[in-house]
């Protein structure tokens, strides 16, 4: 791959969370392909390595953090290790997160315990890497991050109560965000990628049909663009619907 | 003074001693809190802040015999130092440096935890140069023994990059101290702006920095900058390696921030280091170029001495310290002996906390510095 110009992210440092499967590992390779030293955190070591080496053996950079981002005691850890790896971190995106136990079950029916665990995952997971690596952005007056959200955080779906609360209170803290820290250059969006062929959308419903869901490189590829770009507004929800990935021109991104 | 057993409720709500070295005799010290920071400095000034994120640098383990013993990192070798990195300081454009060290040194210690005071804990085992130690999962291999004590060596760990990495933010916990009531964990030890893990204690003189209180300082008028500093251990317990404190440090400083500091001083606008790493790495720099900062990486032995001049920085935010402490004998490079001397006594007298998670202090710029400085009318008279 080498030093050749054109490459939208040269020499930006990016960190992505839930980065071993799905859209998360997707967008470690479009951010690398684009020149960034790019970071995967998830919690399990070999499909994280997989997702790695997928990267390197494409020539670009990747490095490994093996941790829960829902574990408290493990955000500095994150932080220090990526810091350590690739420098200052100019790109967070908050992509890991849990549907809670699947099938998905009515509001009435989701344990507590459950409805805590994807607040921790999908909100305060995200709020507290948010934390640990925002400063470090203002101080230095550049740097974005991403939440990724999904429709449920807007739409009253029945069975994604849990997982839509996380999500609508995570965008809620981007636009938060995006208000205390205008003016600083740090910029905030939440991404609803749409519905993507992932395993999540599997575990959610077995019964899609995969021709009409979203390819998540094609999807990652969109969110390169809205990294690279300057023109939409800090605190912004930007949808991204792009379909499969043979899908005709027949696409449409909104706002 | 005694120093705090335990982190304050707020990070940003602690005493604050102003000391005011420019002010009428007698009016020279005053106390207030440290939200009244934006207040203290005026528009134009530059704020320099450590941006290391501390290490978790404290690891236990054993030698090959079992023998227990714990190693405090103290300073990395080959990766982020200067004369390892690169021959001049004058580089540019500057990449900020992720180069993992290949070693790093060590002061060992023996069999006991932090809950003794360093003074009081054991030698550790003596160690041939080859000797193995194994710290949990990473495993090392001791180099060479420093002439200044056998307790301060070099350590090689096994495995580089996003392994090491790995295994000592596995293995490590930060340093920890016996007058603190609990363990402190990582994310304890991390100012809010904390970056690369370069640092080996906290820089604890920005732990008081809230975002609250610099994106007002920001709306005042008053810049912020940041530069990387490797702060060493503040102390170590043993008696010779004590005396040298602090060893040469690595540092690095951004183009964004050299051209700050030049700003500023064209200006007329102070320069007020957090901490005196900060002092350290701006001075150092500073020494090295006939009073001009420059961007780069460097490694500074400058050690703070009350005879010391500083050409750059005219002001310096630090934490509480007793009369005794060269902490607090650094101080004099900022401000004059009487009225250092009063404003110990007055802390001792107010019950000011000391140490990581105390209390905290601010050198307003006054009149020892080289330059001569016009005082900026209502800087020194607070909010």
């Amino acid at each position: 791959m080498g030093h050749n110009n054109g490459r939208v992210l040269q020499g930006q440092s990016a960190l992505v969370t839930g980065g071993s499967q799905g859209l998360g590992r997707a967008l470690g390779g479009a951010l690398a392909a684009e020149g960034a030293r790019v970071v995967l955190v998830a919690r399990h070591e070999g499909p994280l390595a997989a997702a790695v080496a997928e990267i390197r053996a494409a020539g670009g950079e990747a490095h490994a953090v093996v941790a829960d981002v829902a574990d408290k005691d493990a955000t500095a850890v994150v932080a220090g290790q990526a810091a350590a790896l690739v420098g200052p971190i100019d790109l967070l995106i908050n992509n890991a997160s849990t549907l809670g136990p699947v099938p998905l079950r009515l509001l009435l029916d989701t344990d507590c315990e459950d409805l805590e665990r994807v607040l921790a995952v999908n909100l305060v997971g995200a709020f507290r890497l948010t934390k640990a690596i925002a400063g470090t952005m203002v101080l230095r007056g550049a740097g974005t991050i991403i939440n990724v959200t999904s429709d449920a955080a807007t739409e009253a779906y029945e069975r994604w109560g849990a997982y839509g609360a996380s999500k609508a209170a995570l965008e809620q803290l981007g636009r938060v965000w995006a208000a205390e820290l205008s003016g600083t250059g740090v910029r905030f969006f939440n991404v609803d990628p749409g519905e993507m062929d992932t395993k999540m959308h599997a575990d959610a419903i077995p019964d899609a049909n995969r021709a009409e869901l979203s390819d998540p490189a094609r999807v990652a590829a969109r969110i390169v663009t809205l990294l690279a770009g300057s023109d939409t507004a800090s605190g912004a929800r930007v949808a991204i619907r792009v379909g499969p990935a043979h899908a005709s021109a027949a696409e449409a991104a909104t706002r | 003074m005694r120093p705090a057993r335990s982190y304050p409720d707020r990070r940003d709500d602690v005493r604050l001693l102003v000391i005011d070295p420019a002010a009428p005799a007698g009016a020279g010290l005053r106390e207030t809190r440290t939200p009244a920071l934006p207040g203290l400095l005026a528009p134009g000034d530059l704020l320099v802040v450590n941006d290391a994120a501390t290490l978790p640098a404290s690891l236990r383990g054993t030698d090959e015999a079992g023998r227990p013993l714990e190693a405090r990192l103290i300073a990395a070798r080959g990766g982020w130092c200067a004369e390892a990195d690169s021959p001049s300081p004058l580089r540019s454009p500057l990449r900020p440096s992720v180069r993992s060290p290949s070693h790093f040194a060590a002061v060992l210690f023996g069999a006991g935890d932090w809950h003794i005071r360093t003074e009081d804990r054991p030698p550790p085992p003596e160690l041939a140069e080859g000797a193995r130690l194994r710290f949990g999962a990473l495993g090392a291999t001791v180099g060479r023994h420093a002439t200044l004590s056998p307790r301060l060596v070099e350590l090689r760990f096994d495995g580089d990059g996003d392994a090491l990495w790995a295994a000592l933010y596995k293995e490590g916990r930060p340093v920890q101290y016996a007058h603190l009531a609990h363990d402190l964990p990582l994310w304890a030890v991390q100012t809010v702006y904390a970056t690369r893990p370069w640092a080996f204690e906290m820089p604890s003189a920005g732990r008081p920095l809230s975002w609250e209180i610099l994106l007002a300082l920001r709306r005042r008028g008053v810049r912020w900058a940041s530069l990387t500093h490797a702060a060493g251990l503040s102390a170590t317990g043993d008696p010779a390696i004590d005396a040298a404190l602090p060893l040469p440090e690595a540092y690095e400083i951004p183009a964004a921030t050299a051209r700050a500091v030049t700003e500023t001083r064209a200006r007329n606008g102070r320069v007020v280091a957090v901490g005196t790493t900060v002092v350290r790495a701006l001075e150092g720099a500073a020494q090295q170029h006939h009073g001009i900062v420059l961007a780069g990486r460097g490694e500074t032995a400058l050690r703070i001495t009350p005879a010391f001049r500083p050409r750059v920085v005219d002001s310096i935010l630090s934490g509480a310290h007793a009369a005794h402490e060269s902490h607090f004998q650094l101080l004099a490079a900022f401000a004059g002996e009487d009225l250092l001397a009063a404003a110990a006594a007055l802390a001792e007298r107010a019950g000011f906390l000391t140490h990581e998670l105390g209390d905290a202090m601010l050198v307003l710029p006054g009149a020892l510095g080289v330059r001569l400085r016009t005082p900026i009318a209502g800087a020194a008279a607070g909010e």
